[in-house]
């Protein structure tokens, strides 16, 4: 109470002006500091945690009322698979009926996510490149990021890699991978004529490239792929997307002007710039799934 | 209105949800709290296209050269679907990366225990 | 019939996603995981959707659960590998 009305008196003083007190700031912050720990000790979730039974039953009661409301609410919904919903609107007509002459297309997801809304799509590679250049920054091995026991992990697998007969791995690796390889370029290629495209057939290479390296070791899958081709690849695909949709931008994004001939729908030379652009996000998640594989084991690519 | 008995999709798409939430909160192991989050994820897509689906339709590729909104089921979700599972592949694979990060440096995957060494170590 | 494989394929669903959550094992948890993912694969094409089913096919049992697997060996999870 004493100390109260001395800092009440003093804080006073200072707004008249009358004079500069030099112990006011101590005042303020012991008080704020004292509060907010008592604060922190009541209601932190580290309080509630350590009540261990009180939290499982909290949390387990939380998710039942979320599962409860939503399932109220999805009692209400349009019913499921019926035709006259309200999601079945001119958008999707649109896209339907006019999408093989506007885009060449035969499959019309395809002609939706890399001709109507390219851009979108351009935004998700981005996203897929900025992932794996996180995990490069996280895991790739330097200076930080050494310890003479993972070394000698590394060595001990490297061992295991060369000398281990393991036949079942590394005679299936043989078979199968090139097969695999092939499937998923055979996705990308005719990403605009059946389903597939860029996407699913980059994940199928990527996990090609995956069994190979497992079966015969990252020393050799080094002789042709390095961080050098990586990155090449990586930056060499976003940039020509981003130069090949360019030209919807140049044309006042109405494909006015220069128009790119649509070729029959149904060939594999047709689609305008759909084919390029399926293959190059192939290969841009194809690398970014082998580079998160091979920054996971070694460490580097 | 009663739509529970049709709207099974949907009813299981929420029910997953909850399912990966309650796995959120409650699991103190860093790993299966990102298995968690995954099945939220599938949880979320499989929503999705369930709104999209029309009973009788065939999936979006041109069959037979009929050019018919009729015929066809919707193919926006499926746009928005087939982007979204490749990026959570990339989400993942940043999390676990943290995981290793925060392996290598308190040695444990249990979130208490992080959570007590790294206050001890602000503490000094 | 084809609803009833799809309702049956939805339990199955349910049924991976609570054992996940319950079992103590991390191992057995990312294989559960795995066949969580194929099963998701099959419910894309009774909606329709072959491009997600072979996305999720090739994603959900394969890259992902390697990424776990590699995870588990990085921090000394997996027995007779090495002990930590």
């Amino acid at each position: 109470m004493e100390e109260k009305k001395k800092l009440w008196k003093h804080i006073k003083a200072w707004v008249d002006g009358e004079e500069v007190i030099l112990d006011a700031d101590k005042y303020i912050i012991t008080r704020s500091k004292k509060v907010k720990k008592d604060w922190r000790r009541q209601f932190s979730v580290e309080t509630i945690k350590g009540n261990t039974k009180l939290y499982g039953f909290l949390s387990v009661a939380i998710s039942a009322l979320f599962i409860g409301i939503m399932l109220s609410v999805v009692n209400d919904l349009p019913e499921f698979g019926n035709p006259s919903n309200p999601v079945d609107n001119e958008v999707m007509e649109r896209y339907l009926e006019s999408g093989i002459e506007e885009t060449g297309a035969v499959n019309f997801v395809a002609g939706m996510i890399l001709d109507y809304r390219a851009f979108d799509t351009f935004a998700e590679a981005n996203v897929l490149f900025l992932a794996v250049m996180s995990v490069v920054l996280l895991l790739k091995k330097d200076k930080q990021n050494y310890s003479e026991k993972e070394e000698r992990e590394n060595r001990e697998d490297d061992f295991f890699d060369e000398n281990e007969k393991r036949p079942i791995l590394k005679i299936g690796g043989k078979i199968l991978a090139p097969l695999i390889i092939l499937y998923g370029i055979y996705v990308v290629l005719n990403g605009h004529l059946s389903p597939g495209g860029g996407f699913s057939g980059g994940t199928i290479i990527g996990a090609g490239l995956i069994l190979y390296a497992s079966a015969y070791g990252q020393k050799k899958m080094q002789t042709f792929f390095t961080f050098r081709t990586f990155t090449l690849i990586c930056v060499g695909g976003l940039l020509t997307y981003c130069a090949c949709k360019s030209y919807s931008f140049f044309t006042g994004a109405n494909h006015v002007g220069f128009e790119i001939p649509k070729g029959i729908p149904g060939n594999i030379l047709s689609a305008g710039f759909i084919l390029p652009l399926n293959i190059c996000v192939g290969l841009i998640v194809a690398c970014t799934m082998y580079g998160f594989y091979a920054l996971f084991t070694k460490g580097d690519i | 209105m009663n739509h529970l008995g049709t709207n099974f999709y949907e009813a299981v798409s929420v029910i997953l949800f909850g399912i990966g939430f309650m796995n959120l909160l409650l699991q103190n192991n860093l790993i299966k709290k990102f298995i968690g989050l995954n099945i939220m994820d599938t949880a979320v897509y499989l929503f999705l296209a369930a709104k999209g689906y029309v009973m009788g339709r065939v999936a979006p590729v041109l069959t037979d050269g009929i050019i018919d909104a009729y015929y066809y089921i919707n193919p926006i979700p499926a746009g928005l679907v087939l982007t979204g599972i490749v990026v959570s592949v990339s989400v993942t694979a940043f999390s676990l990366a943290l995981v290793q990060r925060l392996y290598k440096h308190y040695g444990t995957l249990n979130m208490d225990e992080i959570m007590r060494i790294s206050r001890e170590e602000e503490g000094e | 019939m084809s609803e009833v494989i799809q309702i049956i394929l939805l339990v199955f669903l349910v049924a991976c996603a609570l054992a996940v959550s319950l079992t103590k094992n991390l191992f057995v948890a990312v294989i559960v995981f795995m066949g969580y993912s194929s099963i998701m694969a099959v419910i894309w094409l009774f909606l329709e959707s072959p491009d997600l089913a072979i996305t999720e096919a090739a994603v959900g049992a394969g890259v992902d659960s390697i990424l776990f697997f590699l995870t588990l060996k990085k921090v000394h999870y997996l027995k007779g590998t090495r002990e930590g």
